[in-house]
């Protein structure tokens, strides 16, 4: 296969289909999604997505030489298609949850194993043609490790502290971990399923609230997926207080990480003075935009919340303030030896799994893969805004503290030079009676990463088919890779500096 | 009459060791949270943890035997006499003559042990994985804390705690490079044996970092208030144990009167006081260590209470 031969050129040899914005999406034969696996294999292309609909599978690619996104799709008229699982990794999490959801098997695959489907489900295949559950379900394998004085530790779903559920599967030589098996899907909630026939208004709540703590995120990757897909233009001053709520939620996210990170250290005093610098943020969202964690501000068309007079010095004195008070934390964090020594060459990824899991957000930047979904494919009004994207080559958990430390030091930049150049203007523009039909898609970069929405409307605007992938499913594997080897008592260390949504990924 | 006020004074002594120790863990749980500025739980929450302890039913696990409900009664016992026995506020009461540093090292050894035994024995990884790490970490502190006490009866020609306190208040001891060394031999040792950081971090919620946590998490209601009070009173054992040996002044003597036991007294909580507040101070201001740090950490104090010793063989001045 000619390497250079470009994503669009591949997908036009299919069937492309009108009314997908922003990117393409080609209906594609047997053949073409073979060659599409084989690029998947030599890292020609980065899966962003793979995700079901009742009689066909969507693959979304993106291919990092020529910047192209695309999206292929094949139809399973056998409820089967070729699995990707083998020469791509990161797929086989999201075949499995695909069979799962849709009852498409994906043939051949590496592993059969059901991933969300837990057997507790009243129905199976919820998404596609769905039946009721007959019997309980098999007991769940996992993975063998084998070898003398090796013995399993079980952890979770149910944890010690007030976090979400997951069970994690150690198979340990005394405090050495030679195997870590997550098991995740505790907190599924149907929301594709809830979303299916939903209206505008209720899914863009509905996908506010997917991940807690990236809501703004969601709800503007859901919107531009929205307004991709009917042709809206939002008004300039809507797109700008997008980014000053994506930037307020960027830097909440990531001084409580720091935070947290240094507090599973048990260096509390970084949290306590971490936390204070959140709740600043917290409380000048609500006082600006009138919720905390800014839920529901971002709607399809624009914004629902204008950002009030006194709401402008306000944010300038926080961008000030938490400044001056963040740079001695961080000398705190750079010269206490003690927390130096467990964050350092802890849980290292290397560059190479995160590039081949597309790993985004800090986890990617940290092990050198330089991917923001701000700069690239790029959305307004970042194309306009001057920052920088930090990368570090390191990969253990240090680097993806910094990263998260340099990233602070870029939101608050951004927002002062969002507030100082705001435009005036309408904050939210008229949706025509009926949106759709279309298809639409999203790539938007949250605190974690970067989350793609792809959504299709109805002829009468209400969703027909809405997926949302959360960063977490190529970050959560790497968790995996990354402990081997390490100590036991050392992953709540690696696991925090990862911060993974279970909310996100068990949708 | 004598005796019986000796009697008395030896049995306040006991009672006031367990009456202070919840107050001790409050009071080093109060000064971290203001550290943090946060405004944390009142000084007397130990005393109502330990009350709705008391209050709850035990639930075992099915796969628990015999051991495991008797330990915590073994445990607590074995504790609570050893830290009677060091001398708090006065020297040269009833029971003096058993407190022996050696013996008090033995009795917080058996402790240990059962409460190792205890944790493996309901089968669960996590209690496992707490035994091991704590025989690991006690293997490392008891020779350390051996070495201490082999300086100190060089120095002081005996390991009665007692004797040790009164040759200690005389004046001709003075200041000692191998008192020092022992000092902080001993602060490591109490650091390692308590669960404090960076070896251990009694109020994570982090079931994969915990070491005395992960051995006692299948323990509940009586069971669970008996190993708190336990905890509580190794700490007081340990600060009392500082307290006496290295800063003995204001410590009683024999049927000194009760000016003087008032007075000793007050100098014992203001000790206990001065050392919980350092104990927050430096535990705010550190990272836990990595597991297998623990191990250069106790090698650190075994080799300080060893330089001690040869210092003393050196020159009896030192």
């Amino acid at each position: 296969m000619n390497q250079t031969v470009s994503l669009s050129e591949t997908l036009g040899r299919g069937e492309l289909i009108g009314g997908h914005r922003p990117w393409p999406r080609a209906v594609v034969t047997p053949e073409i999604w073979q060659e599409l696996a084989i690029g998947l294999g030599k890292r020609v292309y980065t899966l962003l997505g793979l995700w079901g609909e009742p009689e066909n599978v969507n693959l979304a690619l993106f291919q990092e030489a020529s910047g192209e996104i695309g999206v292929a799709s094949l139809n399973c008229p056998d409820g089967g298609f070729p699995s990707l699982g083998h020469v791509c990794p990161p797929a086989q999490r999201l075949e499995r949850a695909l069979a799962d959801l849709f009852g498409l098997q994906p043939l051949t695959g590496p592993d059969a194993r059901p991933w969300l489907d837990h057997g507790r489900w009243p129905i199976r295949h919820p998404l596609g043609a769905a039946q009721t559950r007959s019997g309980p379900a098999d007991p769940y394998p996992f993975l063998t490790a084998e070898g003398e004085s090796l013995h399993q530790i079980p952890v979770g779903p149910v944890h010690a502290g007030i976090i979400e559920p997951g069970h994690f599967r150690f198979t340990a030589n005394g405090e050495t971990v030679v195997r870590l098996e997550e098991r995740l899907g505790y907190v599924h909630k149907g929301i594709e399923t809830l979303l299916r026939g939903a209206t505008l208004d209720s899914a863009a709540r509905l996908a506010g609230r997917v991940s807690g703590d990236s809501s703004v995120a969601y709800a503007l990757a859901f919107a531009r997926a929205v307004e991709a897909a009917c042709g809206i233009a939002v008004p300039e001053r809507a797109l700008w207080l997008r980014a000053l709520l994506a930037e307020l939620e960027r830097l909440a996210n990531h001084f409580g990480d720091v935070g947290a990170v240094c507090n599973d250290a048990a260096f509390s005093l970084m949290q306590a003075h971490c936390a204070v610098l959140r709740e600043r943020v917290l409380r000048a969202s609500a006082t600006c935009f009138g919720h905390r964690l800014l839920m529901d501000r971002i709607a399809p068309g624009g914004v629902t919340t204008d950002l009030p007079a006194e709401g402008q010095p306000l944010l300038h004195k926080l961008v000030v303030d938490l400044r001056r008070q963040f740079k001695p934390l961080i000398e705190l964090y750079d010269n206490t030896a003690s927390l130096q020594d467990r964050t350092v060459a802890t849980g290292v990824l290397n560059s190479e799994l995160a590039r081949q899991f597309g790993a985004g957000g800090y986890v990617g930047r940290a092990s050198g893969r330089n991917f923001d979904a701000r700069r690239m494919p790029g959305y307004p009004p970042y194309d306009r805004l001057r920052f920088e994207v930090p990368v570090l080559s390191a990969g253990d958990v240090d680097a993806r503290v910094w990263i998260r430390i340099h990233e602070v030091g870029q939101s608050l930049a951004l927002i002062e030079e969002i507030l100082d150049r705001l435009p005036s203007g309408p904050i939210r523009a008229d949706l025509p009676p009926v949106c759709g039909p279309g298809e639409g898609m999203a790539l938007v970069e949250g605190f974690r990463g970067d989350i793609l929405v792809w959504l299709r409307l109805a002829a009468d605007g209400a969703v027909e088919r809405c997926h949302l992938r959360d960063p977490s499913w190529f970050q959560w594997p790497l968790l995996e890779a990354v402990i081997e080897g390490n100590i036991v008592a050392d992953f709540p260390l690696c696991n925090k500096s990862f911060n993974c949504s279970y909310s996100g990924h068990d949708l | 009459m004598a005796l019986i006020i000796d009697w008395l004074v030896q049995g306040f002594q006991m009672l006031l060791v367990l009456a202070l120790c919840p107050l001790l863990i409050g009071f080093v749980r109060k000064v971290k949270a203001r550290l943090l500025r946060r405004r944390g739980a009142s000084v007397l929450q130990p005393y109502r943890d330990l009350r709705r302890l008391l209050l709850k039913e035990v639930v075992l696990a099915e796969s628990a035997s015999w051991l495991f409900r008797v330990v915590p009664y073994l445990v607590f016992s074995a504790v609570w006499v050893a830290a009677a026995l060091v001398p708090t506020f006065a020297s040269g009461l009833a029971f003096n003559w058993t407190a022996d540093l050696i013996a008090i090292v033995a009795l917080l050894g058996s402790a240990r042990f059962f409460l190792a035994l205890a944790g493996l024995d309901v089968g669960a990884s996590f209690g496992g994985i707490g035994s091991s790490r704590e025989m690991m970490i006690a293997s490392l502190a008891e020779p350390a804390m051996l070495m201490m006490v082999f300086t100190l009866s060089l120095l002081a020609g005996t390991t009665q705690l007692s004797s040790v306190a009164q040759y200690l208040l005389t004046d001709g001891v003075g200041l000692r490079v191998s008192l020092l060394l022992a000092m902080l031999a001993l602060f490591i040792v109490a650091i390692a044996e308590n669960g404090r950081i960076p070896v251990d971090n009694p109020a994570t919620h982090l079931e994969l970092t915990m070491v005395h946590e992960a051995m006692v998490l299948e323990y509940s209601g009586r069971h669970l208030a008996l190993i708190e009070l336990a905890a509580a009173l190794k700490l007081t054992l340990y600060l009392s144990l500082l307290a006496c040996v290295f800063t003995p002044w204001g410590m009683a003597e024999a049927q000194a009167g009760w000016s003087a036991y008032l007075l000793g007294l007050l100098a014992y909580l203001a000790k206990l006081a001065v050392g919980g507040f350092l104990l927050a101070v430096f535990e705010t201001g550190i990272a836990k260590m990595r597991v297998f740090r623990v191990d250069e950490f106790l090698g650190a104090a075994l080799m300080l209470g060893l330089l001690g010793i040869l210092l003393l063989f050196v020159s009896r001045s030192l």
